[in-house]
């Protein structure tokens, strides 16, 4: 790492502050970039980093403060500004246009007109170059999760950038993908490009990074060397209260398994989707089994089979206690005992704009009983909500309220609740704390082993590996619509899941007996 | 019957009656590739024809009253613009209320223009060639519009695919999040758009009042407004097939009178269904094939922009 | 920016109730400068659409007469638009269930039963049902977009009325004019106040105003349809049938459109005609909107609707204003109330130097 030039840090912020109505975004934050530096951003979800990032990008403007840009005072008025500073950004979601190529994406990043077929060499030429080869021609829907990733570095690069912006790049990426992006961003780091790596994974930033500015609650904590930390004082520097790991009983008694899935494969309707292949695995009443996977990967087909939202003409894949339940529908499935919890709150989960009264309706109908003679009964349905928010401490100024008026967590926790609250025999639960803060993780993460605990047979599908080590009892990884044998959660290391997410060895059928080393 | 006398009569009105389609839909493709779905074509072509009209009756400039028209059609899409671009209403419901605003406020412009008689839109003579037999009037006999609505179509196509400018039209239409967030002004762009797709209504409205029959009535689009936007999801967004599917909706058309005068013994009513069920069946033949249809429509067609950073 | 429009966490419930009359306030403000413009006193203008024609017990009548098949499409629609399917084709469906239910008279009308009316009446239901089960099935078999679909079979109904006028349902003792017989009084809505054209029609109207509102508030069905509308997802996570409630509101609609169209021709219009309404399928969408798809906001709207109709007409009888003003006047409360909803889900907030006021 060199201060060559000018001997000013690359990028210098001072007092940023940015309000919204009701929320303190960014208080005052100060931030110091040298050249060549890999620089954290650290916070957990919520604590101001997008904001901040926005600014300095110049999506949004800062109410106060001032930026400062190899040591002159400067204005970024919006990205075509922030791009002809040098400033890349690569967002967490791409800001790619999935019907048209690579090449017409870059273009489109890139300011003035361009002579395509040049730009499609170029593309080629500085892609395999930094060891993120990509196909000028392919159109971005075709391309898996890492290699759209790989469109907006590029992008990126071909812009000759002095500081390189990534927001949670390795949330897609396998552990070895990650390890391949890493070496991309040494290379870059030693040739003088700044990079400010926004990121919660403590494991990657301690890694990584030269220096971490930690963000909570959208104040700005402090500067430190991560190297020289721990993960526990850097998670305690995030969070600011001691971390209380998750209870959790690890040999817990395993009753006889509920939810069987054998054989299954599926078509997919979707052009964009994928094809389930096969997949087999089993869950028993009182256990946790965590299924890991990068988005699309089937995980979306897989859930559908077993919600009931996507119905088998063959439906002996699929059996509870024993008895084949493909072709019931959602219904159905919940009159005799199965819950689910989607990915999505907001629109999937729950109808955004009606109040958690009919949002506690939507699923908890038959269970609850909560229709009289062919009428809703509003009263009961009313005290369900309330016992709901009660029970799983969901902040809300009421239940008549729309559940658009709930944060992500709170909201999360309602959906939850409402599904637990239902005693199912099995649940189905998917990405439970994206997008969560930290605490109503916590509760969340409770809530399941609890759940577990009282017998129900719990399937967890999520993106977060330090979620799934956290709580299940077993864990599978699913790649390219095929799942891996289910393993103990001691019998396997980050770096043998980090494989199968990749999609190479480990493909669960029915007859293998011997898992894959 | 003499071999091929009605042949020349028959593709000039074929001609004619395609002519407005076209404007209306090539209008309406570019707002619509830009990510807005603008259903008041009926009423933007209402008011354009009747804007026309006026214009031509009072001033006697046929210039004029094109530009009147494509004026008037731009206005009518400006109100749309303010509603669903920047006070995010509904695009459905908004398309449903121009409609309805453009053919009262027509019907109240044009009643005192009822039943006046105006020469039509003159015909031109392109290198002088237009007294050639058969292909002498079809190519080089027809008035300025016909020739403009061809220009268009290839001028469309050019600036889609081969500009920058197109490229970035059709990313807003992609995905408007997307492109916001590389910088790009998503309202700026869409009202661009909308404003364009208002002018080519509102000179396609010019077209019927003027050169097709050469009047003005009370709600005289009869519908062609609508079946341009099913003319859209026909071409699967493709100006080229616009202008196919253009002729071949102006030859149902026009079927109508020609085969009265062939002899054939249907009642009017039915022969005037035509062009409507023609319409449905085309719909639903290319909507079957959804994965079709969700690979060409833009993706974010019909979709609120909402620009909470 | 000076002006910003900020979205408010939750739709605000007040706004639901103010937005409709801030459209109103904001079209009667235009309208005076309409008539100004084309040199009529405002006031007089005001007073000869809003007032005069509802001055009497005649006029009051009127009022829900005209409103009848404002009400039963509009109530039709509202279902529909709930569940996000558009139904835009109720003109075509009224006219089917006029031509239904008239038919039935023309090849029964020598018959003089208590049972001829109901009969008709359940066939422009029928009618109408089955011609918004056309657009129902083409888009859940085919996909195909049910505005297009809908609004082409708009015209087909019109053309097959007219063909049907002119040919089969010709009175032969009509002096070739393209009409029917005159229905006869087994087939005519009963008055309900002599002396006036009120007929039974209207208690059909409300009838239905009820029964939908309480299928909307109180019942599974009104449930899944207001969550299809607002959430597919949501809907097919809850079980709830997409195709299902697509059929279930067109249908619907169809069959009060087809209902609203056998009582025209079964009450004020008295025959069957070339045309047999002025729009009313295409101005109940207004009337849906403009009641915010509520049963009771439904009636408030039609009863309104259907006085600018009757102020249209007592204005060009008193003061010779064009009878398009009608059409201009229904357009722009349509575009008023959709720009006030921004309210509903927005607000405004002014920058002041900085500060945020709101």
């Amino acid at each position: 790492m060199s201060t060559k030039d000018t001997g000013h840090p690359r990028l210098e912020l001072k007092g940023i502050t940015k309000a919204y109505p009701g929320v303190l975004a960014n208080d005052n934050i100060n931030l110091k970039i040298l050249p060549g530096e890999i620089h954290a951003l650290l916070g957990e979800n919520g604590a101001g980093k997008s904001t901040l990032v926005k600014a300095i990008y110049g999506v949004l403007k800062a109410d106060s403060g001032q930026i400062f840009w190899n040591g002159s005072p400067t204005k970024i008025a919006s990205p075509h500004a922030a791009r002809n500073l040098g400033i890349g950004m690569i967002f967490q979601h791409f800001s790619l246009f999935e019907a048209m190529t690579v090449t017409e994406n870059i273009a489109l990043g890139m300011p003035g007109r361009q002579n395509m077929s040049a730009l499609a060499k170029r593309i080629t030429e500085v892609s395999e170059n930094y060891g993120l080869p990509l196909h000028p021609d392919r159109q971005v829907h075709t391309l898996s999760v890492g290699e759209k990733q790989r469109i907006e570095i590029v992008r990126c690069l071909l812009q000759d950038p002095k500081l390189l912006i990534m927001d949670e790049p390795t949330s897609v990426l396998t552990p070895q993908e990650a390890d391949k992006m890493f070496e991309t961003l040494r290379r870059l780091s030693d040739e003088g490009v700044s990079i400010l790596y926004i990121s919660h994974k403590l494991d990657e930033i301690k890694a990584l990074c030269h220096k971490a500015t930690i963000l909570r609650g959208g104040r700005y904590i402090s500067e430190c060397d991560p190297t020289k930390e721990t993960a526990k004082s850097l998670a305690e520097m995030m969070i600011g209260t001691d971390l209380t790991t998750p209870r959790h009983q690890d040999d817990s008694k395993r009753g006889p398994v509920r939810l069987k899935v054998h054989n299954l494969s599926t078509d997919s309707t979707d052009q964009f989707g994928v094809d389930l292949n096969l997949i087999n695995f089993d869950v028993r009443s009182g256990e946790i089994l965590g299924i890991a996977g990068v988005a699309g990967n089937g995980q979306v087909e897989l859930l559908e089979a077993l919600s009931g939202e996507a119905l088998s003409n063959a439906p002996e894949h699929v059996l509870l206690e024993g008895h084949p339940i493909g072709n019931l529908g959602p219904v159905d499935r919940r009159k005799i005992g199965v819950a689910f919890v989607p990915e999505d709150r907001l629109g999937h989960g729950s109808v955004p704009e009606m109040s958690l009264i009919d949002n506690a309706f939507l699923s908890a109908y038959n269970t609850k009983q909560l229709l009289g003679g062919g009428l809703i009964n509003h009263s009961k349905t009313k005290k369900f909500a309330e016992e709901i928010v009660a029970k799983f401490d969901v902040r809300t100024a009421g239940v008549s309220h729309a559940a658009s008026s709930l944060s992500g967590g709170n909201l999360q926790k309602f959906i939850v609740g409402r599904e637990m609250m239902q005693d199912p025999k099995l649940i189905i639960i998917a990405h439970p704390t994206w997008g969560v803060d930290a605490g109503a993780a916590a509760s969340i993460h409770q809530a399941i082993i609890d759940l577990a605990e009282k017998g129900a047979a719990v399937l967890v599908v999520s993106q977060d590996l330090d979620e799934l080590f956290a709580i299940s009892n077993r864990i599978a990884v699913i790649a390219e619509g095929r799942l891996s044998v289910s393993r103990d959660i001691h019998e396997i290391t980050i770096e043998q899941i980090g494989l199968l997410m990749g999609g190479t060895t480990g493909i669960a059928s029915e007859k293998e007996a011997q898992s894959v080393a | 019957m003499n071999g091929f006398e009605w042949v020349v009569p028959v593709i000039l009105t074929v001609i004619t009656a395609a002519t407005p389609l076209t404007f209306a839909a090539i209008g309406e493709l570019i707002t619509e590739k830009s990510g807005v779905l603008n259903l008041g074509v009926e009423g933007m072509m209402l008011a354009g024809a009747v804007a026309a009209f006026v214009t031509a009756t009072v001033t006697g400039n046929y210039i004029f009253a094109v530009a009147a028209g494509a004026f008037a059609g731009m206005f009518m899409a400006f109100l749309f613009g303010i509603l669903t671009l920047s006070l995010m209403a509904n695009q459905v419901a908004t398309g449903l209320a121009l409609t309805l605003f453009g053919i009262g406020i027509s019907a109240l412009i044009g009643q005192d223009f009822v039943g006046v008689p105006v020469a039509s839109l003159a015909k031109l003579n392109i290198a002088g060639l237009s007294d050639l037999p058969i292909i002498g009037p079809i190519l080089f006999g027809q008035d300025a519009l016909v020739y403009l609505s061809f220009v268009l179509v290839f001028a469309t196509s050019w600036f889609l695919y081969k500009t920058k400018g197109g490229l970035i039209l059709r990313a807003v239409g992609d995905s408007h999040d997307a492109a916001h967030s590389i910088g790009y002004s998503v309202l700026g762009i869409r009202y661009l758009a909308v404003l364009f797709g208002g002018a080519m209504s509102g000179i396609g409205g010019a077209y019927l009042s003027l050169a097709y029959t050469p009047m003005w009535a009370e709600n005289m689009t009869a519908g062609r407004g609508w079946i341009a936007l099913a003319l859209i999801v026909f071409a699967t967004w493709k100006p080229g097939l616009v202008l196919v599917g253009a002729y071949m909706f102006g030859g149902i058309t026009i079927l109508q009178l020609h085969a009265q005068a062939a002899g054939l013994e249907l009642p009017s009513q039915v022969l005037s269904m035509l062009p409507y069920v023609a319409t449905i069946v085309v719909l639903v033949f290319i909507s079957k094939d959804e994965s079709r249809i969700r690979k060409h429509a833009p993706a974010c067609l019909g979709k609120i922009f909402h620009p909470a950073a | 920016m000076l002006l910003k429009i900020v979205k408010r966490p939750e739709p605000a419930r007040a706004m639901v109730y103010v937005t409709p009359i801030l459209a109103l306030a904001l079209t009667v403000l235009t309208g005076m400068s309409l008539f100004t413009f084309l040199g009529v006193d405002p006031v007089e203008a005001l007073q000869n659409f809003f007032i005069l024609p509802i001055n009497d017990q005649y006029g009051l009548t009127e009022l829900f007469v005209k409103a009848t098949p404002l009400i039963l499409c509009a109530i039709g629609l509202s279902v529909g638009f709930r569940a996000n399917v558009w139904n835009i084709g109720a003109e075509g469906q009224l006219t089917i269930g006029a031509i239904f239910g008239g038919g039935l008279f023309v090849y029964f009308h020598d018959v003089d039963s208590i049972l001829l009316l109901p009969a008709m009446v359940l066939m422009g239901a029928v009618g109408g049902a089955l011609w918004a089960a056309i657009p129902a099935y083409l888009k859940t078999r085919f996909n195909a977009n049910e505005i297009l679909t809908s609004l082409m079979l708009v015209y087909v109904a019109t053309l097959l009325l007219s063909l049907l006028v002119h040919g089969p349902f010709r009175d032969p003792d009509g002096y070739n004019f393209p009409e029917s017989r005159i229905f006869s009084d087994s087939a005519t809505m009963p008055i309900l106040l002599e002396g006036t054209r009120l007929h039974f029609g209207t208690i059909i109207a409300f009838l239905a105003v009820i029964t939908t509102w309480i299928m909307l508030a109180k019942t599974l069905v009104g449930f899944q349809i207001k969550v299809i509308g607002a959430a597919p997802k949501a809907g097919a996570y809850a079980g709830f049938s997409q195709k299902k409630i697509v059929w279930f509101s067109l249908l619907f609609g169809g069959a009060m459109a087809g209902l609203a169209g056998v009582s025209e021709v079964a009450g004020p219009v008295g025959q069957l005609l070339p045309s047999i309404s002025p729009g009313y399928g295409f101005t109940a969408i207004i009337v849906a909107f403009l009641g915010r798809l509520h049963p009771v906001g439904i009636i408030f709207a039609g009863l309104l609707m259907a006085l600018t109709y009757l102020g249209g007409e007592t204005a060009q009888i008193n003061l010779g204003m064009p009878v398009a003003v009608t059409g201009v006047f229904q357009g722009m409360v349509l575009f008023y109330l959709l720009a006030c909803d921004v309210l509903v889900n927005y607000r405004f907030q002014l920058n002041f130097f900085g500060k945020a006021t709101s």
